[in-house]
């Protein structure tokens, strides 16, 4: 009898108008946010780390910034960090090596098209510059990169390459003459693809000829720290801590500065990830919530609506439970349906998201198909629908036979 | 059915239907006995608003009485509840409505099939009945359409398989030919005469007074819920 209920219900599912299928609208929306976000799984993560040059997972990194002082906004200019910083962080017992790295903004102009693009600094010591490659972990795809002595040249991300589009529709290739703030440059390499728009997008230089285009002096904009082992990362931290606080005056707590070890920063990505995720869940749980006063809705006027049915089927010897059932097992289909359109479309989301971060990184990662979460979302989505449909089809069920025909 | 006196299905004990509207009673069946016995072809007749429907719902159990006993097969409805009183006259009781009540969700022979789905039959058993009954009122090759998709007379035809869906003993028709032209109401109460001369007990509102004269053999002629008269048909077998 119940399987009679189940194709009534489908049946009447069918000749239903545009609104009542509207109302689904709040229960896709939360299954979809709630399946997209499970099957794009950890690839959201990489994708942030990544574009945040995480690769390498032995380096600190120290920068200005932090807590940026008191009073009204703009009024405190950070003290920056210099190379005087570096060379005492690399005095330091844990540390083997610092370096500075620079990174601004510049005009660079080619095949006479002019874009902004990112320069950063390379160190013309050999054991400082092979430190900042494992950081940023990008080989030559063509040519090679910025060595001892390479005055006057520069390496380029694989986007000055790749997206000749940007370039006047020819490509940037080793051997080609760029202009950086209207200084030339040789252009000795192209990197491979990290995935990361920064690093695809920018140039690298000696840091002597950063200096001289920019002239920014002793100033950092980060140090890069290698500490003697991986074991003291905390502790490295923890020195290089206790001595910028010292050489720039500032107490515990109130530092303007910031020293990220790998775990730190991807610990900040987490959590700021895991914020993304609880809003979401909760715009989930609230779009789902109102798809449950929809339903709600929706089947009461629909009990309204077919007072005359009820009143038909209960004189043709329908039992008050069967009434309830029929109208029941129609409110948890209606739940179900906007689930499935939920759970198929966020599988999609999924599917297509982690092609795209594929494409970005050039990362080979699979949307993570949870069958059995799939499976809970669609049950959940079918007991809301039920949930929904008690109190209708309570209503449906009470009603008096005779008054009920009278429609 | 000649020889026995034939059995009472339903039994009407001094029956009263009140309506409460703010401080006025609406009397609609006040104090009504009577007895449906097998194989009847019973007409209640009145004017309009004189309680025939009430009283229709009364005798199929489709309304419980604010005061009286009403027996189905001999026992006593008020002691059912809301709910075995619908299955029991799921079973025993067929009705037919003046605006044939079909579902227009469903296709004819659904609507036919309706009924049975409640008795617990399966749904092979169904359609096996339900296409006979088809045949019956001879709407075979009406049977997939949508009840909006047929005349009047059709869809009443129709309402008389689904009345007959569960083999019940009484058939209650509220004014069965009142939404039909003569012709086509002719041809339904021939169903009804046939039903009756296979042995259904038939239960007939209707205020035309042609109908009265041809088919039933008892007429109740009902006023402001009371029952004015009754007659009885002279030609009937047991008088011969
Ligand atoms: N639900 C109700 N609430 C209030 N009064 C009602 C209700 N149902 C019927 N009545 C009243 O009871 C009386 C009898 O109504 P009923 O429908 O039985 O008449 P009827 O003889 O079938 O009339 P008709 O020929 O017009 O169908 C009428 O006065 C009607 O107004
Ligand atoms: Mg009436």
């Amino acid at each position: 009898m119940i399987k009679d209920f189940f194709s009534l219900a489908l049946k009447n599912l069918k000749s239903r108008g545009i609104r009542s299928w509207l109302t689904l609208l709040g229960i896709f929306i939360g299954i979809t946010a709630v399946v997209s976000l499970i099957s794009l799984g950890n690839g959201l993560q990489l994708a942030v780390a990544s574009q945040m040059g995480l690769a390498s997972n032995e380096l600190i990194t120290v920068q200005a910034g932090g807590i940026t002082g008191y009073g009204p906004p703009g009024s405190t200019v950070v003290e920056p960090i210099t190379k005087g910083d570096a060379r005492a962080i690399e005095r330091l017992s844990s540390v083997e090596i610092a370096v500075r790295q620079n990174i601004k903004s510049a005009k660079v102009e080619f095949n006479d098209v002019v874009n902004f693009r990112y320069v950063g600094s390379v160190s013309n010591k050999e054991e400082e510059r092979d430190l900042m490659q494992t950081r940023a972990n990008a080989g030559p795809i063509m040519g090679k990169l910025v060595g001892e002595n390479d005055f006057g040249k520069v390496t380029l991300g694989y986007n000055f390459y790749d997206k000749s589009e940007e370039w006047g529709g020819e490509a940037i290739i080793p051997g080609d003459t760029i202009l950086i703030n209207d200084e030339r440059f040789e252009v000795i390499g192209i990197r491979e693809k990290v995935g990361s728009l920064i690093s695809d997008n920018a140039v690298s230089m000696l840091e002597e000829d950063m200096e001289d285009l920019f002239e920014y002096g002793n100033i950092a904009d980060l140090i890069i720290v290698k500490p003697k082992s991986e074991d003291l990362m905390d502790k490295t931290k923890a020195d290089i801590e206790k001595l910028l606080r010292q050489r720039r005056g500032v107490k515990e707590g109130e530092e303007n500065f910031e020293v990220s070890t790998p775990e730190s920063a991807l610990a900040t990505i987490n959590s700021v990830l895991e914020g993304v995720q609880i809003f979401i869940l909760i715009v989930a749980s609230i779009s789902i919530f109102i798809g449950l006063i929809g339903i709600i809705n929706t089947m009461t006027t629909s009990v309204m609506e077919r007072k005359k049915e009820i009143g038909i089927t209960k004189s043709v010897g329908a039992r008050n439970e069967h009434i309830f059932s029929q109208f029941f097992i129609e409110s948890s289909l209606l739940g179900l349906i906007g689930g499935l359109a939920g759970a198929i479309f966020g599988t999609f989301i999924g599917f297509a998201g982690t092609y795209g971060i594929n494409n970005l990184l050039g990362t080979e990662l699979v949307p993570n198909i949870d069958f059995v979460l799939i499976f809970l979302t669609l049950l959940g989505s079918f007991l809301i629908g039920g949930i929904a449909g008690i109190i209708p089809a309570m209503k449906a069920a009470k009603q008096n036979p005779v008054e009920a025909l009278r429609g | 059915m000649e020889k026995k006196e034939n059995k009472v299905i339903i039994e009407l004990q001094n029956v009263h239907k009140y309506y409460y509207m703010g401080h006025s009673i609406v009397k609609a069946v006040d104090g009504v006995s009577l007895k449906i016995k097998e194989g009847d072809f019973v007409a209640i007749m009145g004017a309009s608003g004189s309680g025939k429907s009430t009283m229709l719902n009364l005798v199929g159990s489709l309304d419980v009485p604010t005061k009286g006993t009403i027996l189905l097969d001999g026992e006593d409805i008020s002691e059912l509840s809301e709910s075995d009183l619908s299955q029991i006259r799921g079973k025993k009781i067929g009705f037919i409505f003046q605006s044939f009540n079909l579902i227009n969700n469903l296709t004819a022979k659904e609507n036919v099939m309706i009924p049975m789905i409640f008795q617990g039959h399966d749904s092979e058993e169904r359609s096996f009945r339900a296409n006979k009954l088809m045949d019956l009122v001879e709407l075979s090759d009406r049977m997939h359409h949508s009840p909006n998709e047929l005349s009047g007379g059709q869809q009443q035809r129709v309402a008389i398989a689904r009345s007959l869906a569960n083999s019940p003993e009484v058939i209650l028709a509220d004014e069965p030919t009142g939404n039909l032209d003569s012709k086509t109401g002719a041809t339904v109460m021939d169903f009804l005469k046939d039903l009756n001369k296979k042995g259904k007990t038939i239960v007939m509102v209707t205020h035309d007074i042609k109908l009265v004269k041809d088919y039933p053999d008892i007429v109740y002629w009902l006023k402001d819920g009371k029952i004015e008269k009754i007659t009885k048909k002279t030609v009937k077998r047991r008088t011969q």
